[in-house]
């Protein structure tokens, strides 16, 4: 299958492969994989576990590298670029959002979320204002002093979101953002992602299989065994 | 990034404590262990930078250390005086005779005889009475340490104090009687024997006696007159053994290195230090990166290099280095304080300092090499799984 190249393409993947090689056994976790997520869109990818959906977003995300086949981020192709591009290229681009929130236990919460921007050179001082600006955007400006430990789990996502958010990336990666909490607390984590996370210059791809959450999708694709079995353009209903 | 490696290290109080005692303990042992070595030595040779004044010491040609008396004829003295370049050269003598305590017990003291003229070899610091009080019949002066302890009077009553020798007081040595003339401060010895003081020739009538009884010739060079040349002269015309100073003092040291089991049983102490200290800074340092592996693995993910974590891990690494190493060496130095006026043997230099600061930095280097072998394998993947 071959996709048309678009301007409001985000992510492009064309035919992608990946193979892991466990010793005893190979195992396909991606097979001529075709997909293409455009800005301004929240993508999510479902499916059942070991469907290949965490595979495919970490050689979108840049972290991983397929064995065959195409993945271009905003025209630029992952795989070719050299290592120190390609730190850049995620550092600048990229937004993480995991399901283990993976936020520094002795970083305050404002501290946490200047990371990305003092891996990109800002200076620590800097940083950290920004980073108190964007956690009063998702609700936590009064909370930028607590520990990871002193938030809820709805409040680390948050804080974990605004993190994802500080650099301003045009890409956002999300892995079960919402698996470890509560229905209210995950609607209210979707609710925040929906309102500023997602604008014209930015996509989202949100892999989950929390089927509560699908209807805040734009489009689904539908993950098994290794292939997209399923794009559905219209959201399924939580 | 480097606060955030501070915070991350800090952050996990229970590791980082544990780093810094590993690394304390092994700074400690590094540089106590060695002090005490080093105490030991130098008490070895104390009797030689006691004595200021002589510029060479002549004596026997076998003698291998300053303890290893081979007494030459009194006529020595006067073939090394012969000798050009020799301003003066003054005889002493130096022994080990019995002090008959009041108890009825013996001590063994290390009897020192000066030349009855110029007292030339006197101890250096006189803490009661003066030198020229050696001149009086059957005088002699004992140091401080001797006089308080192992020649102190039994107490009056059962379980009491020692009473300290005092000027004024009998010593029998020998079956002769000693007059105590003045109490004198000296570097321990290293037997820690008392050491007594009087004149060359009371000194020969305490001693045994014996056909040769002169121990050295203290010489002292005329200005401007090279010691090195003057050694060799001495040497070529009368057959004896002549060192400088330093030389004399570094015979000494190289015979206790090369004879005696001191510097391996310390060297050993020294080495279960660094082991220990090094398995316990270097397991905790890994296990603490282990740990956080998920959060080197995240800023990998955000886009940090390998490069900056692994300044992150270096840094991280000087740091609770630099900390075990200063509590180390700061307990080292309040245990030399604590025990400066014990028996103790201890002396802290500047090259300790070094020594250990080595071995702290080379167990950093360890802890962190092991630690950053791992971050830089480290696949950023790892953050997508649960």
């Amino acid at each position: 299958m071959c996709l048309k190249v678009n301007m409001n393409v985000a992510v492009r993947c064309e035919n992608l492969t990946k193979t892991y090689d466990t010793g005893e056994q190979k195992v396909t976790a991606l097979n001529n994989v075709n997909l293409e997520i455009r800005l301004a869109e929240l993508m999510m990818l479902v499916g059942p576990s070991g469907c290949g959906k965490t595979t495919l977003i970490s050689i979108i995300a840049g972290i991983l590298n397929q064995d065959a086949g195409l993945c271009e981020l905003f025209g630029e192709n992952l795989l070719t670029m050299k290592s120190a591009d390609k730190l850049r290229f995620r550092a600048t681009k990229i937004g993480f959002v995991f399901q283990a929130f993976n936020l520094l236990p002795a970083l305050n919460a404002a501290e946490n979320v200047a990371v990305p921007l003092i891996i990109n050179g800002v200076k620590r001082e800097v940083a950290q204002r920004r980073a108190i600006d964007v956690l009063e955007r998702v609700g936590l400006g009064e909370r930028w002093k607590s520990l990871p430990a002193q938030l809820s789990g709805g409040q680390q996502q948050r804080v974990a979101i605004a993190r994802a958010l500080v650099h301003s990336p045009n890409l956002i990666v999300c892995d079960e953002p919402t698996s470890a909490l509560d229905h209210k607390s995950g609607h209210n984590v979707m609710n925040l992602l929906k309102e500023v996370a997602v604008d014209d210059n930015r996509a989202l791809v949100i892999v989950t299989h929390d089927a509560r959450i699908f209807s805040f999708a734009d489009r689904i694709a539908e993950m098994d065994d290794g292939h997209i079995i399923s794009i559905s353009d219209s959201p399924k209903t939580a | 990034m480097n606060y955030i490696a501070i915070k991350m290290l800090m952050g996990d109080t229970g590791k980082y404590i544990g780093i810094v005692i590993g690394l304390t303990f092994a700074s400690l042992i590094m540089t106590q262990q060695p002090a005490i070595f080093m105490g030991f030595i130098a008490r070895s040779y104390s009797f030689i930078t006691d004595l200021g004044l002589p510029d060479v010491w002549v004596m026997d040609s076998k003698v291998q250390f300053i303890d290893d008396i081979k007494p030459l004829q009194d006529t020595e003295l006067y073939r090394v005086r012969g000798i050009s370049g020799i301003e003066w050269a003054m005889p002493l003598y130096k022994g080990m005779l019995k002090a008959r305590m009041d108890d009825g017990t013996f001590q063994n003291c290390n009897v020192i005889g000066l030349d009855d003229t110029t007292l030339i070899g006197a101890p250096p610091i006189m803490l009661e009475g003066k030198v020229e009080d050696l001149r009086r019949s059957d005088s002699v002066i004992v140091d401080i340490d001797g006089a308080t302890e192992k020649l102190a009077r039994p107490p009056l009553v059962a379980g009491g104090a020692k009473i300290p020798l005092k000027i004024g007081d009998n010593l029998e040595l020998n079956d002769r009687r000693a007059i105590v003339v003045g109490i004198a401060k000296v570097t321990r010895t290293f037997q820690s024997q008392p050491v007594v003081y009087t004149t060359y020739s009371r000194a020969k009538s305490y001693a045994p006696r014996e056909r040769r009884q002169l121990s050295f010739v203290l010489v002292k060079a005329k200005a401007g007159q090279d010691l090195h040349e003057l050694t060799q002269r001495i040497t070529a015309n009368t057959g004896l053994a002549a060192y400088t100073r330093q030389e004399f003092m570094d015979l000494t040291f190289w015979y206790l290195m090369k004879n005696t089991g001191i510097p391996i049983n310390f060297g050993v102490s020294v080495l279960f230090g660094f082991i220990i200290g090094a398995a316990i800074a270097g397991q905790t340092f890994y296990n603490f990166t282990l740990d956080n592996i998920r959060q080197f693995g995240v800023l990998k993910a955000m886009g940090a290099s390998n490069g900056t974590l692994l300044r992150m891990i270096l840094l991280q690494a000087v740091f609770v280095g630099s900390i075990g190493y200063g509590i180390g060496v700061g307990l080292t130095a309040l245990f030399g304080f604590a025990m400066r006026h014990s028996i103790l043997a201890f002396q802290f230099s500047f090259q300790l300092l070094i020594f250990s600061g080595l071995g702290v930095s080379v167990i950093c280097v360890f802890a962190a090499l092991i630690s950053i072998v791992k971050v830089m394998r480290l696949e950023p993947a790892i953050v997508f799984k649960s």
